[in-house]
């Protein structure tokens, strides 16, 4: 291909005022504006936000899926994090 | 279906996978766990999953032609806004795909140049003309209606971007097929001219709409190692008649006749049963021979080519503006 790639970015969208912004998907556009121009068309045809944010992808960095085990598997340990863990007599009441 | 294609033998390289990787591979999706971006896959399975996801994605905006010719002859303007809407929504199932295909590794540039160059293919169904407004109801009644068979049962598709992207298409499905049904129910309610348009509609579209699942079971080669990966839940002939049972009530509720002197309802099994598809038809469209296969081409070409001054202005006014802001930032320090 002799045509330069356009960039890609990322698209989070929040769907209601109290949620968090959500990955919906990508978009391909030469910059940011375009790109949220580009993000409403695609992803917000039918009432699906209220804001949204690009990001190009380029400057995401993610976890190495092969890294899983070293980085997550040590929660699974440490039960004592969870609340169940404690035994509280059921005369104490809910705590 | 819309990867009707996928039937050809696989060509690509034979690769010896890492037998380890693979079992685990394999147990991941035997407990119907998603497989991700980056997550170790076989390359066979890579390659069915680009070229599967592309095709989808090329059906898709090759789809937009047939009904884009009716846009600015639509009878009303209810209708009118409608079909933009249905024609602007296949638009973004194109781009939902082809994220989802360059997820894979693949990058947009060469998918869209393997579909104007003829590398890739895109479903038969586009390939037939759009002659009357009764073919706007066709289409949206029976190849959306086609496409909701095949596409719900890709929502729990082994590969997490492809089965997200189905989950928003399938939400939109269901608006184009009901405004194709109630474009046919009106023409059925009309004038005696009008109830014939939509028979006549209905005679042209009906087996190409079948053909949409792809060639017989016993003829496709991709079936069984797609359906172990659960790339594919059923196999084509299993949701032809999925199709037909849906689709026959629908049409007698019509008033419409079926064009298939063997079409009969099959009480013990609750089944209808339906006549020989002509599948040397199918294999001539599918090779660009169709009614409107060169159409279709030379109308993306024409498309690509003069939007590239636009895509070229954009990137150089992107690169202008961050050079400014570039020089600016020095200027100031
Ligand atoms: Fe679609
Ligand atoms: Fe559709």
């Amino acid at each position: 291909m002799t045509e330069p790639k356009m960039p890609l970015w990322e698209v989070f969208i929040r769907a209601r005022s109290g949620l968090a912004h959500r990955h919906v998907g990508s978009v391909h556009a030469a910059d940011a504006e375009m790109a949220l121009q580009a993000a409403r068309d695609t992803y917000t045809r039918r009432g699906e936000g209220l804001s949204i944010w690009v990001v190009p992808s380029a400057a995401i960095t993610a976890s190495d899926p092969a890294d899983k085990d070293a980085l997550f598997e040590p929660t699974a340990s440490k039960p004592y994090r969870h609340p169940t863990f404690y035994d509280i007599p059921p005369e104490v009441g809910h705590m | 279906m819309y990867t009707q294609a996928l039937n050809q033998a696989d060509t690509g390289p034979k690769v010896i996978e890492d037998a380890d990787k693979l079992a685990r591979f394999e147990a991941k999706i035997d407990a119907e766990e998603r497989i991700e971006p980056n997550d170790w896959m076989p390359e066979a399975y890579r390659r069915t999953l680009v070229r599967q996801i592309s095709q989808h994605a090329h059906s898709e905006i090759v789809g937009m032609l047939p009904e884009g010719n009716w846009i600015t002859r639509a009878p009303t303007l209810r209708r009118k806004a409608a079909l933009i809407a249905k024609v602007q929504d296949e638009g973004g199932h194109g781009l939902y795909l082809y994220a989802a295909a360059e997820t894979l590794g693949v990058s947009r540039e060469e998918l869209i140049d393997q579909l104007l160059t003829g590398r890739a293919k895109y479903s038969s169904i586009f390939n037939y003309p759009t002659l009357t407004w009764a073919d706007i109801g066709c289409i949206g009644w029976l190849v959306d209606g086609a496409a909701i068979m095949n596409q719900i049962p890709l929502c729990r598709t082994s590969y997490g971007p492809y089965a997200r992207a189905m989950i928003r298409i399938c939400k939109e499905e269901s608006f184009h097929q009901r405004q194709g049904y109630e474009i046919m129910l009106a023409l059925c309610r009309g004038s005696a001219e009008q109830k014939a348009m939509a028979q006549d509609a209905l005679d042209r579209w009906w087996w190409p709409a079948l053909m949409m699942f792809g060639p017989p079971d016993a003829q496709s080669v991709h079936t069984e190692q797609s359906m172990r990966w659960k790339i594919k839940r059923f196999t084509n002939d299993q949701l032809r008649q999925q199709f037909v049972d849906a689709t026959v009530p629908q049409a007698h509720y019509l008033g419409l006749t079926i064009p298939d002197p063997d079409l009969r309802y099959d009480a013990a099994s609750g089944h209808w049963r339906f006549g020989a598809i002509d599948w040397e038809e199918f294999r001539q469209v599918l090779a660009g021979n169709g009614p409107c296969n060169r159409e279709r081409m030379e109308a993306r070409r024409r498309a690509h080519e003069e939007g590239a001054w636009v895509r070229e202005a954009a990137l150089a006014h992107a690169a202008k503006r961050r050079a400014r802001a570039a020089a600016a930032k020095i200027a100031a320090e």
